[in-house]
């Protein structure tokens, strides 16, 4: 299953900041996304946005509409805790719960599902593992800390962990950025695997990574420190690599700006 | 996962540079004066001043402890000897008469009741507390109320001992009475009458201790990584089930640390325990009945009446006190440490 979002009017706010104003974009099923830009323009934000997760900070809001294959997520009826079970995300720094082990981490999701049987549970945790590459690194110690793991490691741990509920959709906020060179080629070498099951958006400082593992990219950009960030280009990453529309988008990607 | 050795050194080429800064390794400490170089010697001195000042209060302090366990052990021992019954399983206290008969049974007996029925309604209460500060109140709410229970905790136990018997105690007949008609099938619950019990005193043990557990669950849940907070969140838990996935489960070595120092402090309360309790010497299984004593309550009624073997035994029933204390705390450690790599602070 992979799931088309379309953005509306999107608008965030920080309590009286608006920190992004005005997203309109539209993420292709079983595409990857990527969102580029300098810091505190936006792009982390809108990512968040896309499973409320921006509103679990204290005075954060959002304007506009996020259209989920057209159910809106910001509707009157739709219970946030739904749409992140739908919407599945992966953070900056590697996240596995400190007091629960490989097994345990990877099946947190499913037992927040209701799944108790011992049968399902150890097929998923296997399917998972193998879905974020790292099913033979960790086989013979699925009982020991996930904390115990190396940074790479923790973060495909995080990944199986999100995979193994079967979102439709997975968010990633800079996976990279807090792990070294081949732990990354790693992540990346997944991504491209993940793409055929879910519709994956990422935010990422790494111009080469978007160039390399995403199909469209956002670029976001803001005036001045203190403005909302704002979308300046949306395209196929291609486009937007070699033949950007937007002076500004050029600069960036060249180099020449920021 | 095969491929990653193949193309680690690639990888690394392309994009290492911002592994390839090391940071300049720092000179080693100049814990060893007698061979630091004389351009160093003035650090050296201070380091030596200190490493003594911090040492000789170290084994200052185990040596004043020693010097008064050495006491306590002559005094007791004295008074054992001449007791003529078995100090742990006698139920009276006579010590001042001849011969002197006692045993510390009863209070040892009054003293865990009373602090495990304080714990039991204390740590749940203040737990939940703690969590609606830190995960349910709005901002504001949150920061005003975590500064009243840490004002709280602040204020000596007594105070809240001596409130606990002057308002609440009387007040105290009526909850008996329904615990006593409702669940008297329960043993605890049963019994002919009640009245200034265990059970009283336990309610007044269990508010003195309830500030200092919340004051102190609370810093531990503070402390819980939002990281771990927001994963749960966006696996699509709920509220609650994110406080059983990400904040109980970090938090569970520090609560328990907290439940320690307040059992520390009910087993160890004396005014209010004596206050309220009708000070007999008995064990009795009914929680509700007007009886009971407890080890700190009983030196506190005893110490001015006693003569030279009476103190004697007081001391004793300290000194057991003591070691019912230290077993806890040996017994929450070990609960601690049995899961020391799941506990989260490796990482």
């Amino acid at each position: 299953m992979a799931t088309r979002i379309d953005v509306t009017g999107l608008t965030a706010y920080y309590g009286k900041f608006k920190a992004v104003a005005d997203v309109n974009l539209t993420i292709e099923p079983k595409n990857v996304t990527a969102f580029i830009g300098p810091s505190g323009c936006g792009k982390s934000t809108v990512l968040r946005t896309l499973n409320r997760m921006h509103e679990v900070l204290p005075g954060a809001r959002v304007e506009g509409k996020v259209l989920l294959d057209g159910e809106d997520l910001y509707g009157a009826g739709t219970d946030p805790v739904n749409v992140r079970r739908t919407v599945g995300m992966v953070f900056q720094r590697p996240n596995p719960f400190p007091t629960m082990s490989i097994y345990e981490n990877v099946i947190a999701g499913l037992k927040l599902n209701g799944v108790r049987k011992k049968a399902l549970l150890d097929e998923r945790v296997e399917e998972s593992l193998r879905g974020a590459n790292l099913w033979e690194e960790v086989k013979d110690r699925l009982g020991r800390p996930g904390a115990g793991l190396s940074g790479g490691q923790q973060q495909r741990l995080c990944i199986a962990r999100a995979i193994a509920v079967e979102p439709q959709v997975l968010l990633m906020d800079e996976p990279c950025s807090a792990l070294d060179p081949i732990s990354t080629l790693a992540i990346e070498d997944l991504i491209t695997k993940l793409k055929s099951s879910f519709t994956i958006v990422i935010v990422t400082h790494n111009m080469q990574q978007a160039s390399r593992v995403s199909d469209a990219t956002a670029f976001f950009s803001l005036e001045k420190t203190g403005d909302p960030g704002r979308l300046v280009e949306f395209d196929k990453t291609s486009k937007i690599f070699t033949n950007p529309t937007e002076k500004r988008t050029e600069d960036y990607v060249s180099g020449r700006f920021g | 996962m095969t491929t990653e050795p193949d193309r680690s050194a690639d990888a690394a080429e392309q994009r290492g540079a911002a592994t390839a800064t090391a940071p300049p390794e720092d000179p080693p400490p100049a814990d060893r004066p007698a061979v630091a170089s004389a351009g160093r010697s003035r650090v050296g001195t201070a380091d030596l001043v200190f490493k003594n000042l911090t040492r000789t209060a170290g084994l200052g302090l185990l040596a004043l402890i020693a010097v008064i366990a050495i006491f306590l052990v002559l005094r007791a021992t004295h008074a054992l000897s001449a007791n003529t019954g078995d100090f742990l399983t006698t139920e009276e206290w006579f010590p001042n008469a001849t011969p002197p008969k006692f045993g510390v049974a009863a209070t040892l007996y009054g003293t865990v009741v009373s602090a495990a029925v304080a714990m039991v309604i204390a740590v749940p209460v203040a737990v939940g507390i703690a969590l609606f500060i830190t995960v349910y109140a709005p901002r504001q709410l949150s920061s005003v109320l975590g500064y009243i229970v840490d004002l709280l905790a602040a204020v000596p136990s007594v105070v809240y001992g001596l409130w606990g018997l002057i308002v609440l105690a009387p007040h105290m007949k009526g909850i008996q009475l329904w615990l006593n008609d409702y669940f008297g099938w329960i043993p605890l619950f049963s019994g002919d009458s009640v009245g200034r019990s265990l059970f009283v005193a336990s309610v007044v043990l269990a508010i003195m201790i309830l500030p200092i557990v919340a004051a102190l669950s609370r810093e531990v849940f503070l402390q819980v990584p939002i990281a771990h907070r927001e994963a749960a969140l966006a696996l699509g838990a709920t509220r609650w089930e994110m406080i059983r996935t990400a904040v109980l489960p970090y938090g569970k070595p520090g609560v328990i640390s907290a439940s320690m120092l307040g059992l520390g402090r009910a087993m160890g309360e004396t005014i209010a325990v004596a206050l309220v309790l009708p000070a007999s010497f008995n064990i009795s299984a009914h929680l509700l009945s007007p009886a009971g004593n407890t080890i700190a309550a009983n030196v506190a009624n005893g110490w001015g009446e006693a003569n030279d073997i009476g103190r004697g035994a007081l001391i004793a029933s300290g000194l057991v006190l003591f070691i019912v204390a230290m077993i806890v705390n040996i017994i929450a450690r070990a609960i601690v440490a049995r899961r020391r790599e799941f506990s989260g602070s490796s990482a």
